[in-house]
Parts: structure tokens; sequence; C-alpha cells
């Protein structure tokens, strides 16, 4: 799509009279010539507004924003009192989150020039046209008609804006800081330093404890999205299988049975099944009460590597499965009957029909939401924070243990140890990871490109 | 033949069987130590030897504040769910049923901002609401959380989008040629028709301030008079705690599953058909 024609505005400028180029820089001209004085009124406020805004705050924000501070907080010796006090130094923290949100308001601004543009010269060719110009009144009512969008739009991108995309850009160009520990504001200043914190996660200039941490926690993350994925999704077919088969009684038990677990909040049964795997925990005692364990024995579950990733992938399927049961159950019951009486004629034995037809079937309707489970499970904080937090802790990783996944580590990096650049390196690249899965999906779903199937 | 359909049948109800032990239990070790009697941990023993109301009341008075979380939480939900549920219909009913030049880009920019961790800008967020004033006060901060969580509803928009995509657009049509306008058709003609959407999203942004973690905790901070129940339960399993607090912890736990496990079994059958519904298309 071309950029020109989402806004309009080229045509406009091509077409339009000097009037309509004008409102380009005098916000609200053609409304004025046009008589529509509403109009006119709010476009010109917004300029005032801007103007001011730029003024006073604006442009000192957007240099601040460049240097990220020069002026180092210190200490002065008060001679009169006998003690040392703090000088008030620069914030560089604030000079860039006012920085973004003065790029942000220029933005919109502009937005809003061409809209000016837009609506001088809709009036112009409306005027020749002879039509009678909306007023203020008009334009009010048209918001509850076929502007609708507008309005019903306006509060819920106030919202995102104000709370989604200004924190995002702000952390996206945190990444490009060296905003760590070592330089926290108010105290310490930080500075641009370019693609250095990518190349350092990355390992591009020679290994480093960092990279050393980012590969492996990135190749643990990829293993176990693929893990917990399939895992979830055939157990829990083969049992809503075994739940829907003929000769099954009490359906409706079984279901409930296993619907428990998922109606509990997902933080309360984390947190307990951390307590269950705990060394003196309830599955330990349950060994030993079946005499599999000696009296004094005792598992670490969270000690080992390896026995803490399998743990963690086996609570995760008691968890995943009865969503795979719910999601699953619906679908299994449309599959054409035939196809299993046609298999049955041939002599295929239920190993067969499942591996031919069950699954085919299954994984051709359920592609989508696959690939939404494997990236939520590329972002799966919940399980690995409450029960393990990520260890076994090691040396070897920069703050992260054994399990932690990109999201954990992103977590522990910004909340317990102020290293925000790199966090913000590790987001960006998550999203990087996500875009990638996302693509193949929207690439493959048929309900996103044939969105008003059921409109028709 | 007879014989061979009986083995089938009884092997799939024993694996039946086994399998739902394995899940029911941890749910009702939970259960039985949150009525425990014995104080402490960790026992060498599951079945406790004694049994108590104790810990339902403990929760209550003391230096624990459960009461105080609940309400706080309820507030929070309350709040965020009205503000919520409009903007989340909004978008859906924008997105799915009207065509405008924007559409297409907003739909891609919706996708994009979700592909973020959601937490990453939770920082930025913590500093703005800093710069709002709005991290002064305890119920400042409670209305902030209502702020944050309403903020980000705009991105939730899919299922009842999905919805509205099943409503036939004839509909709209001849309300149009009736001479309504478009806001007359959002909300005589299309919402009455979405009540079961409605109560979903009502429902499904109802629990979410129960369930969130992160956010309240980094939020909140130390302020544990106006914790959410979440960051409460979660304090309690602190190592510093957890030698008094542990089988409160499973009273607390038990006390609020009821409630949500209630109004999650209520959405379940949209959950399913959203899932189901959205592929099916």
């Amino acid at each position: 799509m071309n950029f020109k024609e989402v806004l309009g505005i080229g045509e406009a400028f091509r077409h339009g009279n000097l009037i309509t180029r004008l409102s380009l820089l005098i916000l609200g001209l053609g409304s004025l010539v046009h008589r529509q004085i509403g109009r006119f009124v709010l476009f010109f406020a917004l300029e005032l507004g801007y103007i001011l805004y730029m003024l006073t705050v604006g442009i000192t924000s957007v240099r601040n924003m460049i240097t990220l501070g020069l002026v180092e907080q210190g200490e002065v010796f008060n001679e009169a009192k006998g003690i040392y006090e703090y000088s008030l130094g620069d914030n560089s923290m604030l000079f860039l989150l006012y920085g973004v949100i003065t790029i942000l308001i220029t933005l919109s601004f502009i937005c809003f020039m061409m809209g000016s543009v837009r609506c001088a010269y809709q009036a112009q060719v409306d005027s020749r046209a002879g039509k009678k110009l909306p007023g203020i009144l008009q334009d009010v009512k048209s918001l509850f008609d076929y502007n609708i969008h507008k309005f019903l739009l306006t509060w819920p991108m106030l919202g995102l804006i104000i709370f989604t995309v200004t924190p995002l850009i702000f952390m996206v160009t945190i990444a490009f800081t060296n905003y760590d520990r070592n330089h926290q504001p108010p105290g310490q200043l930080f500075d641009w330093v370019g693609f250095a914190n990518f190349s350092d996660i990355l390992g591009l200039g020679g290994s480093s404890q960092l990279s050393n941490t980012f590969w492996p926690v990135l190749i643990w993350t990829l293993v176990w999205a693929f893990f917990a994925t399939f895992s979830n999704y055939i157990l829990g077919m083969l049992l809503a299988i075994l739940i829907n088969r003929k000769g099954t009684r009490l359906k409706g038990m079984w279901r409930f049975f296993f619907m428990l677990s998922i109606a509990m909040p997902a933080f309360i049964t984390l947190l307990t099944m951390r307590t269950v795997f705990h060394n003196n925990g309830a599955f330990n005692i349950l060994l030993r009460a079946l005499n599999i364990l000696g009296p004094l024995e005792t598992i670490s579950y969270f000690g080992d590597p390896l026995l803490s990733k399998i743990t963690v992938i086996m609570v995760n399927i008691w968890i995943g499965v009865p969503f795979t049961l719910l999601i699953t159950t619906g679908i299994l019951k449309n599959i054409p009957e035939e196809l299993y009486e046609a298999a049955e004629v041939d002599g295929a034995n239920k190993f067969v029909t499942f591996f031919k037809i069950t699954l085919p079937y299954m994984i051709f309707i359920t592609t989508p939401y696959l690939i939404t489970q494997f990236t939520g499970n590329i972002n799966n904080f919940n399980v690995i924070f409450f029960l393990t937090n990520g260890e076994p802790l090691t040396l070897d990783y920069y703050i992260a243990g054994k399990t932690d996944l990109l999201i954990t580590w992103l977590y522990k990096l910004t909340i317990t140890n102020k290293d925000y650049n790199l966090g913000s390196v590790i987001g960006i690249l998550s999203f990087v990871l996500m875009a990638v899965c996302s693509l193949l999906t929207y690439r493959f779903t048929g309900s996103y490109k044939d969105e008003e199937a059921f409109q028709k | 033949m007879k014989t061979r359909k009986f083995i089938a049948n009884s092997a799939a109800h024993i694996t039946l069987a086994v399998l739902s032990v394995i899940w029911v239990l941890p749910i009702i070790f939970a259960v039985l130590t949150s009525f425990r009697a014995e104080s402490g941990s960790y026992k060498t023993y599951i079945i406790p030897k004694a049994f108590t109301f104790a810990n339902y009341i403990g929760l209550f008075e003391g230096a624990l504040n459960y009461g105080r979380w609940f309400s706080n939480t309820l507030t929070v939900a309350i709040f965020s769910c009205i503000v919520s549920t409009f903007l989340v219909l909004c978008v859906a009913y924008v997105m799915s049923r009207l065509r405008f030049k924007m559409r297409k880009p907003l739909l891609s920019v919706a996708l994009v901002l979700g592909m973020f961790p959601g937490f990453m800008a939770m920082i930025a967020v913590y500093y703005i609401l800093k710069g709002f004033g709005l991290l002064e006060t305890g119920q400042f901060k409670l209305f902030a959380l209502v702020l944050v969580y309403s903020g980000g509803a705009g991105l939730m928009f899919y299922v009842p989008k999905g919805f509205f995509d099943t409503i036939p657009k004839t509909l709209d049509e001849a309300s149009y040629l009736d001479g309504a306008t478009k806001w007359q058709t959002f909300t005589r003609v299309i919402m009455p028709l979405s009540k079961p959407i409605i109560v979903y999203v009502l429902i499904t942004s109802f629990l979410a301030p129960w369930t969130d973690f992160i956010l309240a905790k980094v939020i909140l901070g130390q302020d544990r008079d106006y914790y959410t129940v979440a960051v409460g339960l979660w304090t309690m399993l602190e190592k510093e705690y957890l030698q008094y607090y542990y089988t409160r912890f499973f009273a607390g736990s038990v006390l609020i599953s009821i409630p949500l496990a209630t109004l999650f079994l209520l959405t379940q059958k949209f959950y399913a058909e959203s899932v189901g519904g959205a592929v099916k298309g």
C-alpha cells in the first residue's frame, strides 16, 4: 500500500489551491476561508498549543535527548553547615523519556497538519461543487455516524499510546545506551553507545560472559517452547480421544477432574507445585512412602540442570494438557466418521488411524493455534518464574540460571539487576523471534486471509 | 470380540482413573494442607495429623491483611473490568464491522505491538506513572493499576472481533436502510445480539487483576496494605515468611480459587469456541 494514499495528502497537494497548501503551515486556514469556524478554532488552538509547548519545553528536551545530560551530580562541601551537599545534576533517564514524549507529540502534530490540509482540500472541492459545507454540529454528529470509527478508536488508542507505545519506544531507545547498574540516574549519567549492547550479547566481538549466557538461554527457550507445545498438544489430544471414545462412560466426570486444575489461577497452581517438588515436599514424601526412595534419600528436582528442565516440562504438561483437552474435544467430534470406517475396513489398527487420520486432520485444523501456543511458550514467564525462578543458578551465566528463558532473564536483568540496556536488547531480540513465528502463522492462517467468510 | 472390547474398555477406564488421580492429587494436597493444624512448613507426611480452621481465620488477623488485599483487588478488578470492556468492545466492533482507510495499517500495528514481551516496558510505565504523581500514596497506586490494566485493553480485541465477524452484515445494512446511524446500529442492533461475548469480555477482564503478578508487584512495591491477593500470596512463600505462613498460604489460595474457578468455568465454553471457531473459519 502506498503511504501517500493512506494519508490522502498527495492528491490534496497536487490539486489543491494556495489556501489548501498553506493549511499545512497555518492549521485550519482552509476551514477559516470556507467559514467552518468550529474546525478552525480547534486546529488553531492545537497549533498554538504545540508552538507554546515546543518553545517552553519541547526544544530543550530534544536537545537534552541528544546529549543525555552533561552535568553529573556532584558533591559540594558546604562550609557553613560543615557537610557534603549534593549539587543537582542532569537526569539522563528523564531526558530520554521527555525526548521520546516530545517526538511522539511532534509526530501526532504532523498528523494534524496533514489533517488540516485534507480538510481544506475537501472544503475546496465541495464548495466548488456547490455543496453545503458541514458546520461544527454536523461534525460532532458525524462522529456517531460515518466517522464513528474515529470516535470509538480514540479512547483505546489514547490508553495504548500512553501505556504501551510510549514505554515501548522508550525501552527500545534504551537498548542503544549504557543505562546499566553502573550508570544509574540521578547519581550518574548514561550515554548513547550505538549497537555495542547488541554485539556484546550476540558475541559479535568475540565471546563474553553475556554471549555465553544468551545463546544457551536462547537454545533452551526454543527447546522448551518445542517440548512444552507438542507434549501438551499430543498428550491432550490422546486424552480427549480416550474420553470421547464410544466405550468410555461418565465422560462429564472425567472431564471435570481435568478441568479443576485449569480453573484455579495459574500462579496458585504453580506455587503449589513449587512446594510439592521441594526437597522435603509432597512428591519426595510420596516416593518415600512408596519405598521408591529410602527414608533419608531426597531427589533435588531443581538442583540439577537436566532434572530441573524435565520437571518444568512435566509440570507444564500437568498444567497445559487440560487446555488442549478443552479445545480439541469439539474439533475431534467434527472428524468425519466415514474416514475411520473406511480405514477399519482396510484393516488399519488404532495406531495407524491415529497417525494417518486423527493427527493430520488435527494439525491441519489447529496449526494457527499450535503456532500461537509456541510463541506463547517462548514468552511463558509464569511457569519458570513461579516454579524454578531459573534455578539451578550457575556462575557460567550472567544473572541467569539453567532453566531461565529469555523472558525471565529479561525480568532479572531489569527488575533485580537494573541492567536496563541489556534487558531492552533481550526484549528486542525476543520481539524478532516472535515476529518470525507470527509471520509464519499469518502466512498459513485461513481465518486471517478470509476473515469476512461469515459476514457474507 | 466381546472380550477384546471389555479389555479395551477396562484399560481405558483404568488409565483415566490413574490420570485423574495425578491431576486431582495436588489439589487435594493443597486443600488438606490448608486445614492442617500443625504449624511450620514441610512435614515428613502428607495427610495432616489434626485439622483446624485456624489457618483460614489467621488470614484475617495479625500481620496478614488478606481481607484488605481482597478488597483492593476487587476494587481494581471492578473498575478496570468496566473500562476495559468498553475499550475492547469499541476496538473489536470497529475492526470487525467498519471499513475505513486506516483499518489494515492499524491491525498490523496491533499485531506488532502484541509481539513485544509485555512487561519489557514496565520500567517506563513505572516512571510515567511516577511523572503523573500516581505512586505517591497507596490509593493512587491502585488507581494506577486500573489505568495500566485498562490502558492495555485495546489490544485484547481478537476474540470479540472473531465473534462480531460471524454476525451477518445484512443486519447492519437493514438497519442503515431503516435510517439508523452507525452509533444506533452499534448500540441497538449489534450489542443486544452480542450478550455472550460481552459476558466473556467482562469476566476475562475482571479475572486479569486477580491473576496478574508482575505489574502489580512493580507498581505496589513495599506497600503491603495495598497489595493485591496475588502479590500478597506470593510474599507468603518468601523464604523469611515460609515457616509462619505455609499453611495459611494454602488457606488463602483455596479461598481465592473458589470464586475465580467458578467464573472461569463460565467462560470456558467461549474459550473453546473462540479457538475452534477461529480456526474452522
